[in-house]
C-alpha cells in the first residue's frame, strides 16, 4: 500500500517536472534549467576579450599619450567589463528587476569620483602653495 | 513550500517583461527577483558590496595620485621585464591579464556543462580555472617579490611618490586574496561535482538542496567578478 502511494507520488512529481520543462521551452525562456547557451557564444566572447586586452596593452606598448590614451583605455575597459557582465555572468538574460538593482548602484560611485576629484585638486593646490617651495 | 524559500524558482506565467516588469517585480508583498534563487541573488548582492570596496580602494588611489606634488612612478617601466635580453614594458601584467581572461572562459564553459549535467567536463573545466587562478597568484607573488627587492615599501619607493607602494600593495593584495579564495572555493566545488554530490543530493555544504548544478553558476559569478575587478585595476593602476 505504501509502496503504491510512493509510486503514484513519484509519477506525479515526474509529470510536474516534465510539464515545467516543457512550459519553459515553449515560452522560450533561458531558464529551462539554469542558463543554457551554445558553447560557441562563450568562445566568441573569450576571443573578443583577448582582442580587447591586446588592444589596451598595445596602447601602452606604442606609448600613445594624451586624450587618445585615456579614451582608448576607458573604451576597452568598458567593453571588456560589459562583455563579462552581460555574457559570462548572464546578466543579459536576467530580468530587469535584478539587472537594475545590481548595475545602477555602482554608477553612483561616479558621484563619489567627482567629489574626490574636487577634493584632491584642492589638496594639490594647497600643497603647491604652501609645501612645494620648501622642499 | 512558501514562495519566499524556493531554492529553484520557476518563472511564473504572469511575469511582465521590460521596464513595466521592474515596477511589477518590486511592487508589493512578493519576492522581487522572480526567477533567481536566493543563492544567486545573495551572490549578486555580495558582489555589489565588493564592488564598493574595490571602488573605495581605486578612489583612494586616484585621490593620492591626483593630490601628490611628487611625480608618480611610471607603471610601464616599473612592471617591465627583461626577457631574452629585450626590455618589454608591462609584459608581466599583460600575461597575467590573459591568464585571468582564459580562466574566465573555462569557468563560463564549466557553468554550461554543469547545467548539462556533464560531471567530468564540468569538474575538469573548473580545475583548469583553478589552475589558471593559481598561476595568476603565483605570478603576482613573483611581481611582489621583485618590487620588494627593488625597494618598494608601503611608505616609499625609489622612483617617486611614496603613496605608490601603499596603493599597489593594498589593491593588488586585496585582489590576489580574492583570487586565492576563489581557487580554494573552485577546488572544493569541483571535488563535489566530480563525486556526483549534486546528482545524489548528498548532505553537505551547498549540495543537499537539489540535484541541481546552480552552485557552479554562483561560483562562476564570483570568479567572473574577480576577472572584472582585474579589468578595472589593469586600466586604472597599470595603464593610466
Amino acid at each position: 500500500m505504501t509502496e503504491a502511494a510512493v509510486h503514484v507520488e513519484g509519477q506525479a512529481a515526474q509529470h510536474a517536472l516534465h510539464s515545467y520543462v516543457h512550459g519553459a521551452v515553449a515560452s522560450g525562456a533561458a531558464h529551462a534549467e539554469g542558463q543554457q547557451h551554445p558553447i560557441k557564444l562563450y568562445l566568441v566572447v573569450w576571443g573578443w576579450l583577448f582582442v580587447l586586452s591586446t588592444c589596451s596593452y598595445l596602447v601602452d606598448y606604442f606609448g600613445i599619450h594624451g586624450h587618445l590614451r585615456w579614451s582608448l583605455i576607458l573604451l576597452f575597459m568598458v567593453l571588456k567589463a560589459g562583455l563579462i557582465v552581460a555574457v559570462f555572468m548572464h546578466m543579459a538574460w536576467e530580468r530587469l528587476a535584478l539587472a537594475y538593482a545590481i548595475l545602477l548602484p555602482p554608477v553612483l560611485v561616479l558621484v563619489f569620483v567627482g567629489i574626490m576629484m574636487f577634493e584632491s585638486d584642492y589638496t594639490h593646490l594647497l600643497r603647491v602653495m604652501f609645501f612645494a617651495s620648501a622642499s | 513550500m512558501t514562495e519566499t524559500t524556493l531554492a529553484t524558482p520557476k518563472a511564473r506565467p504572469g511575469t511582465i517583461p521590460g521596464l513595466r516588469g521592474i515596477a511589477a517585480d518590486w511592487a508589493s508583498d512578493q519576492r522581487a527577483f522572480k526567477n533567481v534563487s536566493w543563492g544567486k541573488a545573495m551572490m549578486w548582492i555580495f558582489l555589489l558590496s565588493d564592488t564598493f570596496i574595490f571602488s573605495c580602494f581605486l578612489l583612494s588611489y586616484m585621490t593620492a595620485r591626483m593630490s601628490t606634488t611628487v611625480p608618480w612612478p611610471n607603471p610601464s617601466e616599473v612592471f617591465a621585464l627583461n626577457i631574452g635580453g629585450q626590455h618589454i614594458p608591462l609584459i608581466l601584467i599583460a600575461i597575467m591579464t590573459f591568464i585571468l581572461i582564459s580562466s574566465s572562459g573555462t569557468m563560463a564553459m564549466a557553468v554550461n556543462f554543469g547545467y548539462r549535467r556533464d560531471r567530468v567536463k564540468t569538474a575538469a573545466l573548473m580545475l583548469a580555472t583553478a589552475a589558471f587562478g593559481a598561476t595568476f597568484v603565483g605570478m603576482q607573488a613573483f611581481e611582489w617579490t621583485k618590487l620588494i627587492m627593488e625597494g618598494v615599501r608601503p611608505w616609499g619607493n625609489p622612483w617617486g611618490a611614496p603613496q605608490f607602494g601603499a596603493c599597489f600593495f593594498m589593491i593588488t593584495g586585496f585582489h590576489g586574496t580574492h583570487v586565492t579564495i576563489g581557487v580554494i572555493f573552485l577546488i572544493a566545488i569541483a571535488r563535489k561535482v566530480l563525486r556526483g554530490d549534486f546528482d545524489v543530493e548528498r548532505r553537505g555544504f551547498f549540495t543537499s538542496r537539489k540535484g541541481y548544478y546552480e552552485i557552479v553558476e554562483i561560483m562562476g559569478l564570483y570568479w567572473h567578478f574577480v576577472d572584472l575587478v582585474w579589468v578595472f585595476i589593469f586600466a586604472f593602476f597599470y595603464l593610466w
